[in-house]
């Protein structure tokens, strides 16, 4: 125990010596919290429309003056010919191009249907795709209105129809920051607490220190145990200024679950992710290698944890991996507890999987850890 | 391992190592004992096997053949107990850089469960060196106080075995010299010290040194032992052009090996015949020489140790 004590003191006493190291520790996480929510950004505006009307009639003007008025399009062109607009999206100065046929008002107050055209820039895949269902969800509302019109005009009975609304759970305004910035802040505790450990580690290699920690009577787990518990405490720190401050006061995202059972959950949790950046260092012999290991599977750990896209809709093979992801029931835990107020009973499955993790990696680790070669 | 009687000192019998899973052998068949409170030298070129053998020796590196004893205790089997008795100090300088003097050698005393002050008495005498610095962090010493505070914290917890690798590659003249005389009184106190050194010119300060190359010993003696052992006589050769007497006594038919050694060419010839010796001193008027300098010298622990080699590459090729 005396041993474990003076190691912890020897390593905090380096951290807080390392003047490139204290601010990425501590800024870093804090500056990245504060700006991707504001960067991943699901909501899309601003999408560059061009309208090519053949028809310069009142029905086609009151239709662009509804897309124009919704405030998610920006109207960049209005032209006569198809070919411009064709040029439009080739110069990407408009994603969309809505042509409106000849004699638009004439057929549809005749015949009761026409067919518009809709040309999109699928190289943004997701602003085609969220725009395209913009613009045809308004244009079914112009259609209604008409119809609408044309039955008061005729004062016949009003036909039934079915109209859908929607009501989102536990986010009502669906602001996506209150699902981005939870789920940022364990990505980001997932970096200090991977690569951090993995790199101070091997820097004991590279510098050749190791080599006096081996000859000596040391024991290998006092020496683990002393390298990974500053870790440890600074991921706690790092996360509760990001959870009790940052959350709080620039998002305003207040915890409905338990606070008790997410720091349960993290000091689980950081033990496991902790266990994989020991691992990552039994297998590399410098700062360099261990680098670009981690970021491999940080960056796995990251694009497939559902933080940016949902797992449902993930193929099979991709669940899967999602699932043998550490990182994915740290954000669920986390969307969970800050969100919905899961309880204990509702993530009991998520700390038995967490600690199977931190099993897994700190007995490989250990296992792989060698004093001699 | 079976004999009762607890041997000190080191002895390794037919220590292999290898690299790449054998494809390179770092050291082949390594066996000599080195007596309890001796100053032994490993003597031999940088890739010659030293440090590999050092790190086998101080448990980093598991044999693949061989057994070896240090201060009676088995290498591969009373690991643990081994570790509280050996110090070793590396070749790279391989402290805490941003940890201050006092820290470092605090921080080795409790890896090994004691106290700078309990083990004061061994390491006064170097540790007065660097107390003026002991507030200053280790990455801003000078090259010689970093050693010196290396060789305190291998000393920290008072082993009775040291080993020691290049210790003085990279330090000054004066600071090499020092080295040796602090060497000397550690041997005083009886810890049995194996020291492996590049530089021939250390070899006589050693009690006995093993001569290693390519992995291999060639030869173990006393420093006066090899030099005594050296069974050919030696000639010194200068002149004016050094590069072309060079180039011509390599040349002449009659020579063995010439090599430039300091101002000098140290020559041997095939046969140690006179009539060789004034056949060479015509050949070298021949080639026009200006202010040559011919002589019979004693040979010195790097002439051997070229011998050595010569003669173990033309068994090879021979073989």
């Amino acid at each position: 125990m005396k041993t474990i004590l003076f190691l912890l003191e020897k390593e905090f006493k380096q951290i807080f010596r390392n003047k490139a190291l204290l601010p990425m520790l501590f800024g870093m996480p804090l500056i990245q919290l504060i700006v991707l929510p504001l960067a991943a950004d699901y909501e899309i505006k601003n999408i560059n429309i061009a309208v090519v009307d053949h028809d310069r009639s009142a029905f086609s003007s009151r239709l662009t003056h509804k897309i124009d008025a919704t405030g998610y399009f920006r109207l960049t062109g209005f032209m006569d010919s198809y070919r411009e607009g064709d040029r439009m999206i080739a110069l990407d100065e408009a994603d969309l191009v809505l042509e409106i046929p000849a004699k638009f008002e004439n057929t549809l107050q005749r015949e009761g249907v026409e067919r518009l055209f809709l040309a999109v820039n699928a190289i943004n895949g997701t602003k085609a795709n969220v725009g395209a269902s913009y613009l045809s969800r308004i244009i079914g509302d112009f259609s209604e209105e008409l119809n609408q019109e044309k039955r008061n005009k005729g004062a016949s009975a009003p036909s039934s129809q079915i109209i859908v609304t929607s009501s989102n759970w536990f986010n009502p305004h669906m602001n996506y920051k209150f699902f981005m910035v939870p789920g940022i802040l364990a990505f980001l505790v997932t970096m200090i607490g991977g690569y951090m450990s993995a790199l101070n580690i091997v820097k004991e290699k590279e510098i050749g220190t190791i080599e006096q920690i081996n000859v000596s009577p040391i024991r290998k787990h006092h020496f683990i145990i002393g390298k990974l518990v500053p870790f440890w405490v600074i991921g706690m720190v790092v996360f509760s200024i990001g959870q009790l401050v940052v959350s709080r006061y620039i998002y305003h995202i207040i915890p409905v679950g338990s606070l008790l059972l997410l720091y349960a959950y993290l000091a689980l949790y950081l033990v496991a992710i902790l266990g994989f950046g020991l691992l990552v260092s039994t297998y590399t012999d410098t700062q360099q290698q261990a680098m670009s290991v981690a970021f491999f599977f940080v960056m796995i750990f990251l694009l497939m944890s559902g933080l940016f896209t949902s797992i449902d809709s993930m193929p099979e093979w991709a669940k899967v991996i999602a699932y043998l992801n550490p990182v994915t029931y740290f954000i669920e835990v986390m969307r969970g507890v800050v969100l919905k107020g899961s309880n204990w009973v509702d993530l009991q499955n998520h700390f038995l999987i967490m600690a199977l993790f931190a099993v897994f990696f700190n007995s490989w680790a250990l296992f792989n850890y060698r004093k001699s070669s | 391992m079976e004999e009762a009687t607890v041997e000190r000192g080191i002895r390794c019998t037919a220590l292999t190592k290898t690299f790449n899973k054998g494809a390179t052998t770092a050291i082949e068949d390594i066996s000599f004992t080195v007596e309890p409170g001796e100053l032994f030298g490993l003597i031999g070129p940088d890739g010659a096997g030293k440090t590999t053998l050092i790190r086998v020796l101080t448990t980093l590196y598991v044999p693949d053949i061989g057994q070896a004893v240090v201060d009676g205790l088995d290498i591969a089997t009373e690991v643990k107990a081994l570790r509280n008795r050996v110090g070793y100090m590396p070749g790279k300088f391989s402290l805490y850089q941003d940890l201050t003097v006092a820290e470092n050698l605090e921080f080795f005393a409790t890896l090994f469960n004691t106290t700078v002050q309990a083990n004061m008495d061994l390491i006064h005498d170097i540790y007065v060196q660097i107390a003026p610095f002991r507030d200053r962090r280790a990455g801003q010493l000078s090259g010689g106080m970093k050693q010196k505070l290396a060789l305190c914290c291998a000393l920290i917890h008072k082993p009775t075995v040291l080993f020691l690798d290049e210790p003085t590659t990279g330090v000054d003249v004066v600071s090499r010299k020092e080295f040796w005389q602090m060497l000397a009184k550690l041997k005083k106190q009886g810890i049995t010290i194996l020291v492996s050194t590049p530089y021939m010119d250390e070899a006589t300060l050693c009690d006995r040194i093993a001569l290693i190359q390519e992995g291999r010993i060639m030869k173990i003696d006393t420093p006066q032992g090899i030099l005594d052992a050296f069974p050919i006589r030696l000639f010194a050769l200068k002149a004016k052009a050094t590069y072309s007497l060079l180039c011509d006594a390599q040349a002449f038919d009659g020579t063995q090996s010439c090599f430039a050694f300091g101002e000098y060419l140290h020559l041997t010839f095939l046969d140690q015949e006179e009539s060789t010796i004034r056949r060479f001193k015509d050949y070298l008027k021949d080639k026009k020489h200006q202010e040559v300098v011919f002589m019979e010298v004693k040979p010195s622990i790097e002439d051997c140790f070229m011998y050595l080699m010569k003669s173990e590459k033309q068994l090879k090729t021979a073989s």
